[in-house]
């Protein structure tokens, strides 16, 4: 099954959640004005990491998380996560896969402002059963309360702070339990304090649930603070300093 | 299923309110349209049944009639002949329909038939002192003929019956004549004549008709028309109006006998009130198309608005089925929503021209109602408009890509 592709830092397949084998992503493909964003790209994530990406502005952080969050399909190259051949999948298998077993966090928390706190966090599990059991329920209200946002969860995205929406994103994207947490800037949008506090949060809740994360950040400082260390310029990793840890 | 459509409705139903005035303005645009179709449907079905009402009150369904005598070639022409060039027509006498009695029998086991009146009728002349005049005597049976036209409801002085030597007159007749209930008048058919005593005046809705009719017992007529035991005409009463042509055209299939239905004899009221059903149906289906373009038009713009919104959902595991639907039941909701109101309206438009609309009398010009059965079409027919002008734009929230969808 293991593509003759080169690794140059092959991981113990079985632990792997995350396995990247010269994986390729191009707009336009074979049009016009094709441009490759990820130029065949080699990456191992094992359960439970923490891992941060970082890179320039344009480098392709974003697009290797679109397609590693299954929002978009690879030009080519292989998608392992989780023992499944993702590129092998149709669209409503990928969204069921994308259901089950990741989360987003985004920059912008991108929470749907109709909803209360509480609301965004059960709607993954009211998109999944068609309702919200008594039991979903308290799972998102236990996981609000975590996030320190017990008093705040009836209240509308709109009447909560940009550090206290970003906490209930994190809340949302555990909601299901999944294996992979990704990331993208989550804290880019907010001021210093509240992006330590937010750091803080994921670091607590990736301690607690075992889920993996992928953090993409500008910021070094955050980086630092991470596991693994993933850079990426021009579509290509130019600098990985772990392995997959087993 | 309500289980299975959860998540759709409660981030629908959710989108709608957000959305508020759109949703507002939508809704009360779905409604003033379906006020309008439903008022209109409503207001001609009223006029139409009245005008209805009001001309086949006083006339049977289907008549039936004997044969017309017509000159027959003795011999068949040969190709090129051109015959006689000159026949004269035959003059038609009264004549009686061969076996009325049989007729009857079967007409009255006919489904949908429910009224079936022999007569016999012609012109004669009515006598009173110094004053004569021209009217159309009609020999019935009152039993029989009130199933035809209602005489008792229209008995506007004494009480309709028909025993030997009765008669019943419209009431300018009576005016003409200068009778009144009790009196005798004299009738006249060329060789014979008869005295008949007047038990009921009647209106039959129209003067001409009140001028002219003078209806007496079948046993009269035949006596004074000089046809013993013959009727020359069957009237038919139906249940259902519209049926009239076809049935007239199958019993002028089944005997030899000719037959005129209501729209024959009145070709010119028929086709008014197509006009009419046509006029309807053209307002509908353009209100109809308003409709459907006015709630897809919130919806594209919706769409577009919510199209990060779209692509957290999507990247949260919604289906593009689950999108889709949300975009379709919107549109359902709005459809629902606007018909509520609409019928709502209508009731009061309803309740509004029968306040208003008053002819001279002070009386309501006619009737109408809202059906239920009506009200229930007009529902659905605007739920059904609301998820077909959902149909574009939730196929467009459906394909959206997600990641495109959150990066805007």
């Amino acid at each position: 099954m293991t593509p003759a592709a080169p690794a140059p830092a092959p991981a113990p397949a079985a632990a792997a959640l995350v396995r990247l084998r010269g994986l390729r992503k191009a707009y336009r493909a074979g049009l016009a004005g094709e441009s490759e964003i990820l130029h065949g790209l080699d990456l191992d994530l094992a359960r439970g990491e923490f891992a941060a990406l970082i890179g320039p502005s344009g480098s392709g952080k974003s697009t290797l998380l679109n397609v590693l969050g299954l929002l978009e399909r690879a030009s080519a190259g292989h998608y392992t996560l989780a023992g499944t051949d993702v590129e092998a999948l149709d669209d409503a298998a990928r969204t069921r896969l994308r259901r089950d077993a990741i989360g987003f966090v985004f920059q912008f928390h991108h929470l749907l402002p109709a909803f209360s706190a509480l609301e965004n966090v059960t709607l993954p599990a009211l998109a999944r059963d068609g309702r919200v059991t008594p039991a979903v329920r308290a799972r998102a209200a236990a996981l609000l309360a975590e996030v320190g946002l017990a008093p705040a969860m009836h209240r509308r995205p709109g009447e909560l702070s940009g550090g206290m929406q970003q906490r209930v994103a994190v809340a949302r994207a555990l909601a299901l339990a999944p294996a992979l947490v990704l990331a993208d800037e989550p804290t880019g949008n907010l001021d210093t304090a509240t992006a330590d506090e937010v750091f803080a949060l994921l670091r607590r809740m990736h301690r607690e649930a075992g889920t993996a994360f992928l953090v993409v950040t500008h910021d070094e400082r955050l980086a630092a603070r991470c596991d693994r260390r993933i850079a990426i310029v021009d579509g290509h990793i130019v600098a990985d300093d772990g392995t997959a840890a087993a | 299923m309500v289980a299975a459509l959860g998540f759709e409705w409660r981030v629908a139903l959710r989108f709608l309110r957000e959305g508020r005035l759109q949703t507002l303005l939508i809704v009360v645009g779905v409604a003033a349209g379906v006020a309008v179709v439903t008022y209109i449907s409503v207001l001609i079905d009223g006029l139409q049944r009245n005008t209805l009402a009001r001309t086949l009150g006083a006339q049977a369904h289907v008549v039936l009639l004997p044969l017309e005598e017509r000159v027959l070639p003795v011999l068949p022409r040969a190709a090129g002949d051109p015959g006689f060039g000159d026949t004269q027509v035959r003059a038609q006498p009264l004549r009686a329909l061969p076996d009325w009695p049989g007729l009857v029998r079967v007409l009255d086991a006919r489904a949908g038939v429910v009224g079936v009146s022999p007569t016999l009728g012609g012109a004669a002349l009515a006598q009173r002192g110094a004053a004569t005049r021209a009217v159309t005597l009609t020999g019935i049976d009152l039993d029989r003929h009130t199933r035809i036209i209602e005489l008792h409801t229209r008995t506007v002085a004494g009480r309709a019956r028909l025993g030997p030597g009765e008669a019943v007159a419209g009431v300018t007749l009576a005016e003409d004549l200068g009778v009144r209930v009790g009196d005798l008048i004299t009738v006249s058919s060329g060789a014979r004549s008869q005295t008949l005593r007047i038990t009921a005046l009647v209106d039959l809705g129209a003067t001409e008709l009140n001028r002219r009719m003078l209806y007496a017992p079948l046993r009269s007529a035949q006596s004074l028309f000089d046809l013993p035991g013959g009727a020359a005409r069957i009237e038919l009463a139906l249940a259902d109006v519209w049926a009239a042509q076809t049935l007239a055209a199958d019993l002028a299939r089944q005997w030899p006998l000719r037959t005129e239905s209501w729209q024959q004899t009145n070709a010119q009221l028929v086709s008014a009130l197509n006009a009419q059903r046509v006029s309807t149906t053209l307002i509908r289906a353009v209100v109809l198309l308003v409709v459907v373009l006015g709630i897809a038009s919130v919806l594209v713009v919706s769409v577009v608005q919510k199209q990060r919104e779209i692509g957290i959902l999507r990247a949260m595991g919604a289906t593009r089925g689950q999108v889709q639907r949300i975009f379709l039941l919107q549109g359902a909701l709005l459809g629902a929503a606007g018909s509520l109101l609409g019928l709502g309206l209508a009731l009061a438009m309803v309740a509004a021209f029968m306040h208003f609309a008053r002819g001279a009398d002070g009386l309501p010009l006619f009737a109408i109602t809202l059906p239920p059965a009506l009200a229930l079409q007009v529902a659905a027919v605007a739920l059904l408009a609301g998820v077909l002008a959902a149909i574009a734009p939730a196929r467009r929230a459906a394909g959206l890509e997600p990641a495109q969808a959150i990066r805007t």
